[in-house]
């Protein structure tokens, strides 16, 4: 049994993430013959109990961090981190930084050396065209570090993002795949048991559904 | 490398039914919604529109269980809209499964509604709907209103004033339908859509009046559009969503193939 957690801190919508992360399991259920459990939760013990760890979000990064602070999520995530493959998404992989920019300043849980800026109001691409914000859409990922998340999918592959602030990592090692939209982004980080996206392999169709099966059947190593 | 133009198959669905009329009339039965779905997503949609157009209890019901059953087999984005007035509308279809919603009639009836769901939800999921319909005359310079009712009851409210004030209160995408092209065939309204496009920082969808894979190039190109949104098109078969998309990188449109 390859039990899932995905934590739920009551901000936005787990189901997408659970239903696609159930879909990748049962077919890999009929390849391998091991199924795949995924509960959709906040109880610590259930969380430690799991294999790995899914910690998504949406919405607003203070109202996150209050339910994170208010749940004690954070220390349930260091935890998991420690112990067994945790894979972050979207306001996830942001409540991984230091600080973000969004709703006047918000400390995150600082896990990860860097923070979340601000696309900002004219934002343009490098020939001067405007860009619209939120960045919505599809993608393209470059993949500046190998990673066993990474098997199976293309170089440069497509994947569904919305968000108004992305991350700047400050250890550039970290950083697994690379997105350009005016700037360039961290699309994934990558450190030990922990992988994190800023777009949402859930909605990602077949590259997203791919890096989620790799992540079903990821040990945690980086090799 | 940039961020691809989307296209999204809209499914108007009434009782469980996929539709389409033309300028809302003469309905035409098109097919299972789940079926059209998987589909449309195995050919490379980007997103997927669900417009319920039901309008007894019971069959809004019927509409929960279909997007539920949409969603546990296609893994793109999904935004259902259609009857979405109160928190309550958009929490249950949110937890069917729906990535987004889309607001029309109850923005315009208590545009504060706007600004609570997307307080609540966050603004990734809020799509205000706008049905626009142009009333400046003959050599008159271009203004649109907004319509509500499939069309029918004008609001005197000025479209760009709209969309600016929805942006403000947090929409986070519009879907903007010219009621003048809406089933026609003859093309988007270009310079609806520019001129709605350049009056806010957040995504437009172009929608209404798309005949040919020529009107989703003119949507993008001289629409400034940032996604655009078809039904018939594509339900009856005329052309793939895969063709469009090969259609448009072939005009130089950055698109996902």
């Amino acid at each position: 049994m390859n039990k899932v957690a995905v934590i739920d801190y009551g901000m936005g919508n787990l189901h997408s993430v659970a239903k696609a992360v159930e879909h990748v399991g049962r077919e890999l259920e009929i390849s391998t013959g091991e199924v795949t459990d995924v509960s959709v939760t906040a109880d610590a013990n259930i969380i430690a109990a799991a294999d790995r760890v899914i910690f998504p979000g949406v919405g607003a990064i203070r109202d996150c961090m209050a339910e994170i602070n208010r749940l004690n999520i954070g220390q349930i995530v260091e935890d998991a981190i420690k112990s067994k493959p945790v894979l972050a998404i979207c306001v996830g992989m942001q409540a991984l930084m230091q600080h973000s920019e969004e709703n006047d300043g918000v400390k995150c849980l600082g896990f990860i050396e860097g923070d979340v800026r601000y696309f900002g109001d004219d934002h343009m691409d490098k020939n001067g065209h405007r860009l619209k914000v939120p960045h919505m859409g599809w993608n393209q990922v470059k993949q500046t570090a190998p990673h066993p998340l990474w098997k199976d999918i293309p170089d440069n592959s497509r994947f569904y993002f919305v968000h108004s602030y992305y991350v700047h990592a400050a250890g550039r090692k970290k950083v697994t795949g690379v997105t350009n939209y005016g700037v360039d982004l961290a699309a994934t980080i990558s450190d030990n048991k922990l992988f994190a996206t800023q777009f949402h392999p859930e909605k990602s169709q077949t590259a997203g559904l791919t890096l989620l099966k790799n992540f079903l059947q990821w040990d945690g190593s980086t090799e | 490398m940039a961020l691809a133009k989307r296209i999204i198959p809209c499914l108007d669905c009434e009782n469980g039914r996929v539709v389409k009329g033309v300028k809302f009339l003469n309905i035409r039965d098109a097919g299972d919604p789940v079926e059209i779905s998987k589909r449309y997503c195995d050919a490379g949609a980007d997103e997927i529109t669900f417009l319920d157009i039901t309008a007894s209890h019971e069959g809004r019901e019927t509409t929960v269980d279909t997007v539920r059953a949409i969603a546990s087999q296609v893994f793109i984005p999904l935004t259902v809209g259609g009857g979405i007035r109160t928190l309550e509308d958009i929490r249950t279809m949110l937890n069917a499964g729906a990535d987004k919603v889309s607001i029309n009639t109850a923005a315009v009836t208590n545009p504060e509604f706007v600004r609570q769901a997307a307080q609540r939800f966050g603004s990734q999921c809020i799509v205000v709907a706008i049905d626009a319909k142009k009333v400046s005359g003959l050599g008159e310079i271009d203004r649109w209103e907004i319509f509500t009712h499939g069309g029918r009851n004008a609001t005197g409210i000025d479209v760009i004033e709209w969309v600016v004030r929805m942006v403000k209160y947090g929409a986070g995408e519009i879907l903007l339908t010219s009621m003048d092209r809406d089933g026609t065939k003859i093309g988007f309204d270009l310079a609806l859509n520019k001129a709605v496009s350049q009056a806010v920082q957040v995504p437009i969808i172009a929608s209404g009046g798309v005949g040919n894979l020529q009107h989703l190039v003119d949507g993008v190109v001289e629409g400034e559009a940032d996604a655009v949104l078809a039904a018939s098109i594509f339900h009856f078969g005329e052309f793939s969503v895969d063709e469009a998309k090969k259609y448009m990188a072939s005009q130089g449109i950055e698109v996902r193939l």
